[in-house]
């Protein structure tokens, strides 16, 4: 175990993968001379050259269509696209190309493809710089679509995405590269389609993924501490596919469930997360699954407003808290911080 | 205005009886309320309204029986309703989606006392309709968690007055009656009225009688026994099969099963395909009465025979369809699986209808011989005693033999005496040379 970043160990592990098989190479903007703009690829050009590490144009559409070419024909690109807002640019390659190919044309290509992208908001990019729009790739048969909360989930669905012959997209977070945590040292790969028990608890289910993740954690610690409650907290860690059982058997056990996310409420990850638990736990749920998701709104600039846009700690403690009540347990403090 | 109709419980029902009305004319129902018990051949369910309104009148009063489709009582969901809603909760409009949420509502939950927004409640068999969150105190609303648990341990959920949001009925509200050891609180029942066995003065209040609530399988148990022993003239044939060869036979083929890993076979198991067998060379036995009404009675093509089960939740009759054309080996898988079903999330009306007659085995237990009553609508029962060693008389010698005790049930009024007495032979035959029902043609 070594204690990195979540930064760190992504870089650490495109390294490790470039290093064990040479099929493996890097496409995107600015991820050469430049280093990448959230440094991710920091030192991999000089040490691998330009062959390995592809600085590109401005244009989405062609470079991931170029990726998909190589992985078509037996390498194993991984492209980073700047943040996920730009993934837009190149939709029809990954929605029509990317995820078709191996069932349009009977199974004689594969597309070993990974996207790194980052997601998140809270940066005051502006609206169309601030989406959490993996769900319209989660939405596509044929793509997988993984989202690590900790720099070791980070290292370990890396290592997966990129030896998985399926396109995967990789969901970072903006506000989780700079988090820490142990790394395992060995190489071995997460599964993927498989969610996470981050705690074991039975007063209810917190389910997140990506950021959210992280923050179910957190508040999940802080309410045991300060309010004595046993919440269990689930880590999707993939979207596509999603792990139902997982969910289905936590709520079996807690009979209640709050989902987080960072996208917008309607028709979101969320929705489907309590279509899952209804369908499969309809008669162990002891309340309504509640959702805590972004205001629907376009992200707003002025930083004020864009947090007040963005779940925050207390309007997930509060969700908890009224789901609780809910079920007849009796707690004070609704509405208290908890940042 | 709507038309509540008797609906179609399962695949096989045809009509179905008024059982209760939970309802009566004049009050108000909530979506999701009990409306009406209704009591198909097999099994008592809880009809539930679909749609919120007035009853404003029962066309079927309890106790009468109709067919599928016809209407047994009228809704009256005018938007005139008598006490005005609180809350701007939209009325529920048929066929027109619920409103949306406007998109610049901040959906999170937010601390405001204002409950959440309601959300189109929709599914392919009903309308759309708006829920409004809040109900009223005699809404009957409990979370799915409280229904199951309901379920489990038969509670009558009516007299418990709901703690959660707008009244839900939640997990926390049963804590004195599920799974509380000692509790001697039961809900209220529903008739207050109820005959009270005194069994003297009450001195140590561990010995004084205990209220233990009649669950739902209880009460169709009790209501379709006393119908049968009440309305058919049953009268009973007792005969002795030796068992010596099937007790030797069975022992064998196990010694085999042991070796081969195969399933071993039952005295029942064999048993029930003798049974599927004589009633294949009686025809007559394999009928049902339709009732003094009718012109016609019905003789089965179909032999299913009803295997009667002790579970957990009481006796229940799982029906082995086709048993003539199944191997003792099938039987005994068969009964072993709907037996555990029965004892676990519980049988479906489907594995308990359709029987045309019942085999009843208290052999186990030691019992030498036993009547069963009827199972209505099947023409006859057979009750089967213990395989026990008698001292028999053979030629002039007394030798110990294994022997077995059956008497038959049968419906006078199409079952005469004879016929009863040739099924049995028939049967006798079978037991006492046990290859012809392993070897019998499917």
């Amino acid at each position: 175990m070594t204690i990195k970043t979540y930064r760190q160990a992504l870089h650490d592990t495109l390294r490790e993968e470039m290093l064990r098989d040479e099929n493996v190479f890097l496409m995107g903007e600015e991820i050469g001379v430049f280093e990448g703009s959230y440094k991710i690829t920091a030192g991999l050009l000089t040490e691998f050259g330009d062959k390995r590490v592809r600085d590109t144009p401005i244009a989405e559409e062609g470079f991931t269509g170029a990726a998909i070419g190589a992985a078509m024909l037996g390498l194993r690109p991984v492209v980073e696209i700047m943040t996920i807002n730009f993934s837009l640019l190149a939709l029809d390659q990954i929605v029509n190309h990317a995820a078709k190919i191996y069932g349009m044309f009977g199974g004689q290509a594969k597309v070993p493809l990974v996207i790194r992208t980052p997601g998140g908001g809270g940066q005051q990019l502006g609206a169309t710089h601030s989406q959490n729009i993996e769900l319209y790739y989660a939405f596509v048969p044929g793509m997988k679509v993984v989202a690590p909360s900790t720099p070791a989930d980070a290292k370990a669905l890396l290592l997966a995405a990129i030896r998985d012959d399926d396109p995967v997209l990789f969901l970072e977070n903006l506000a989780l590269y700079n988090t820490k945590g142990d790394v395992p040292d060995d190489d071995t790969p997460a599964e993927i389609g498989k969610a996470k028990i981050t705690r074991e608890g039975h007063d209810l289910t917190l389910i997140g993924y990506s950021r959210m993740a992280y923050v179910a954690r957190n508040i999940a610690e802080s309410l045991a501490e300060s309010e004595g409650l046993d919440i269990e907290v689930i880590d999707l860690m993939s979207l596509r596919p999603l792990d139902r059982a997982t969910l289905v058997e936590s709520v079996k056990k807690t009979h209640a469930a709050v989902v987080l996310e960072d996208d917008w409420l309607t028709y979101g990850i969320g929705a489907e997360i309590a279509a899952t638990i209804s369908d499969g736990a309809f008669d162990y749920l002891d309340a309504p699954v509640r959702r805590v998701a972004m205001a629907e709104v376009p992200m707003p600039y002025s930083k004020n407003l864009e947090s007040a846009a963005m779940p925050t700690n207390d309007d997930v403690v509060n969700a908890i808290f009224q789901t609780l009540e809910a079920v007849g347990r009796r707690l004070k403090k609704v509405g208290q911080s908890h940042d | 205005m709507i038309e509540i109709k008797m609906p179609r419980l399962s695949d096989t029902m045809e009509e179905g009886a008024v059982a209760a009305w939970h309802k009566k004319p004049g009050e108000r129902v909530e979506v999701g309320d009990v409306l009406v018990e209704i009591e198909t051949d097999k099994a008592t369910m809880d009809y539930e309204a679909y749609e919120a309104g007035t009853l404003s009148e029962i066309l079927v009063a309890e106790g009468d029986t109709v067919a599928i489709g016809t209407p047994i009582a009228m809704l009256d969901n005018g938007k005139d309703s008598p006490a005005p809603a609180p809350a701007p909760a939209p009325a529920p409009v048929e066929a027109t989606p619920a409103p949306e949420p406007a998109a610049s509502v901040s959906p999170a939950p937010s601390p405001a006392p204002s409950p959440a927004p309601a959300v189109a409640a929709s599914s392919s068999r009903t309308v759309s309709r708006a829920v409004p969150e809040n109900r009223g105190a005699d809404g009957q609303f409990a979370s799915p968690l409280v229904r199951r648990l309901a379920r489990e341990h038969g509670l009558d959920l009516s007299g418990i007055r709901g703690s959660g949001p707008g009244g839900r009925i939640i997990r926390a509200d049963l804590d004195s009656l599920v799974g509380a050891p000692a509790g001697p609180a039961t809900p209220a029942p529903r008739h207050v009225a109820r005959p009270v066995v005194a069994t003297g003065p009450i001195v140590d209040a561990r010995r004084a009688s205990q209220e233990v609530p009649v669950t739902k399988a209880r009460r169709v148990i009790a209501r379709r026994l006393s119908e049968s022993a009440q309305t058919i003239p049953h009268f009973y044939v007792t005969s002795v099969a030796d068992a010596e060869v099937l007790t030797q036979m069975r022992a064998d083929l196990n010694e085999q099963a042991v070796d081969k890993d195969l399933a071993k076979v039952s005295v029942n198991d064999l048993i029930v395909r003798a049974v599927a067998l004589a009633l294949r060379e009686h025809p007559e036995v394999n009928a049902s009465y339709l009732g003094d009404d009718s012109k016609v009675m019905q003789l089965h093509n179909r032999v299913n025979v009803g295997v009667a089960v002790a579970s957990q939740h009481g006796l229940v009759v799982p029906v082995i369809v086709d048993a003539d054309l199944k191997s003792v080996y099938e039987i005994g898988a068969e009964t072993k699986s709907l037996a555990a079903q029965a004892n676990g999330k519980g049988l479906s009306i489907e594995q308990m209808s359709g029987g045309t007659f019942t085999v009843s085995n208290l052999g186990m237990y030691g019992v030498e011989e036993f009547t069963a009553i009827i199972n209505p609508p099947e023409g006859a029962i057979l009750a089967v005693g213990a395989t026990t060693r008698e001292a028999v008389i053979v030629g002039d010698q007394i030798v110990p033999r294994h022997r077995m005790r059956m008497t038959l049930s049968a419906d006078h009024r199409i079952i005469d005496g004879a016929l009863a007495a040739q099924f049995l032979r028939t049967l006798t035959a079978f037991i006492e040379h046990p290859w012809r029902i392993v070897a019998a043609e499917a």
